[in-house]
């Protein structure tokens, strides 16, 4: 399968491809690993005019510590951030969905950047963007503004990126002290896309859970924070008993997707039980 | 619209005019006549394409040679030293981890990049590296024996 033709242009920083972007008339697309992209053009799912390559933008690049926050560079390849000891240890949630995409190939090619505004559905990162209250830093023709997680997903394959704007970098907040984390999936068989995704930070104190942010991708057309089971969990002692309990709220309200391998009914079930693992294993981090 | 790229492959500098919307797999092995890396699904999935883009194994399906610009790239024909084998090639052809064999480039390639981040792995890691390469004939347990080898081998 040949991707229809378009007009291929290379940006060398992120003002250019800015400006790029604004010549295009909204009809470009930002091409960062590809991994998400170029299968969407050979399906004919999308047929941009122009594709503007940022793959060479250095300063997208790399990972860095910025006091308590992990600045992640849109550029950033999933094994990048997977492997990375800074990632890895201040915001192990976002480390491991990382871990959880694709294959080994797909993971040197594909970028944070791109999968965060793909917004597949089914995605890894998301969930641990919400628990990690990441924020999105978006460049424009009007400058850089940020976009806190919990109004970056908008819809199914739709970010709070605008036509004209380009993601430039994920900020992670550090983990707080005394927090365990997990990120578990039920990978789709075939395709091994999250059917139920769910991270989960629990930070204890004195044998008490102090506060849990808990959130799903897979189950809902946007990525959630659950807070059903964040308050149902905090306060608790986080044993078995009240982990089930605050597992039974899962998905409460949420309107769960539904296609041929898993009907919402079921997206629903695992769910409640992907939460229950979740809060088990961050809590056992925890100690 | 053309794009002027260049790239060295399997040691050789090549600068050619490649359309935007050419996969570097076809420009592998259409324009180079590098025919030993294979298009089995050509939709990111089975792995066959997969060839070494700066020493990282990647699925040349689903890169544009656009974007190779500038990389260094081996595919499965730059791996051998004359008639010698490469250590990961002997140790498929040492512990038949092939049967129909269009899958092998892949493979042998993907097993490369893992061996060069993990020289001693599991056979838990080698299944985990080869994820995202599917044997038709279901050659699995000869392909980790394979790469088992294979470290060996190399770490002498």
């Amino acid at each position: 399968m040949v991707p229809t033709a378009f007009d291929y242009q290379r940006a060398s920083s992120v003002g250019e491809a800015v400006t790029l972007l604004a010549e295009s008339g909204g009809n470009a697309k930002i091409l960062a690993g590809g991994h998400s992209l170029i299968p969407t053009l050979k399906l004919r799912l999308a047929r941009p005019a122009t594709l503007i390559d940022i793959g060479r933008v250095d300063e997208l690049k790399g990972i860095s510590e910025d006091g308590d926050t992990i600045v992640i560079g849109a550029l950033a390849t999933h094994d990048e951030v997977a492997t990375s000891d800074v990632v890895q240890a201040k915001a192990p949630n976002v480390a491991a969905a990382a871990a959880a995409i694709g294959d080994l190939q797909v993971r040197n090619c594909g970028t944070i950047g791109g999968a965060l505004v793909h917004a597949d559905p089914a995605s890894d990162y998301p969930a641990a963007i919400l628990t990690d209250e990441a924020e999105m830093v978006v460049q424009g023709p009007g400058g850089s503004r940020t976009v806190s997680a919990a109004d970056f997903f908008v819809d199914i394959f739709a970010t709070a990126v605008q036509e004209d704007e380009l993601l430039t970098a994920v900020r992670v907040s550090a983990r707080a002290a005394g927090t365990g984390s997990a990120y578990l999936k039920f990978p789709n068989p075939a395709s091994g896309y999250a059917v139920v995704g769910c991270a989960a930070n629990v930070t204890m104190d004195g044998g008490k859970c102090a506060s849990a942010k808990v959130a799903f991708n897979g189950v809902a057309n946007v990525a959630f924070r659950d807070a059903g089971v964040e308050d149902a969990i905090t306060g608790t002692g986080a044993d078995a008993a009240a982990i089930a309990a605050a597992a039974e709220c899962a998905g409460n309200g949420q309107e769960c997707m539904s296609d041929t391998f898993a009907s919402a009914e079921f997206r629903a079930h695992l769910a409640k039980v992907y939460a229950g693992r979740a809060l088990a294993a961050a809590v056992a981090d925890a100690s | 619209m053309a794009v002027e790229i260049n790239v060295k492959v399997n040691g050789e500098a090549h600068q050619d005019s490649v359309e935007g919307n050419q996969l570097l797999v076809y420009y592998l092995r259409e324009s180079l006549g590098l025919t030993g890396t294979h298009v089995g699904c050509d939709t990111s999935g089975c792995g066959a394409c997969t060839v070494l883009v700066d020493g990282k194994a990647v699925k040349s399906c689903t890169m544009l040679a656009a974007q190779a610009d500038g990389t260094d790239i081996t595919t499965i024909e730059g791996l051998a030293d004359g008639n010698g084998l490469h250590p990961v090639q002997d140790a498929f052809w040492e512990e038949h981890g092939l049967q129909c064999g269009f899958c092998t480039p892949g493979m042998i390639i993907t097993a490369i990049d893992l061996l060069e981040s993990n020289p001693d792995p599991s056979d838990q890691e080698i299944r985990e590296a080869l994820e995202g390469n599917l044997c038709r004939c279901t050659g699995y347990q000869n392909i980790v024996k394979a790469v088992k080898y294979a470290a060996q081998k190399i770490k002498g």
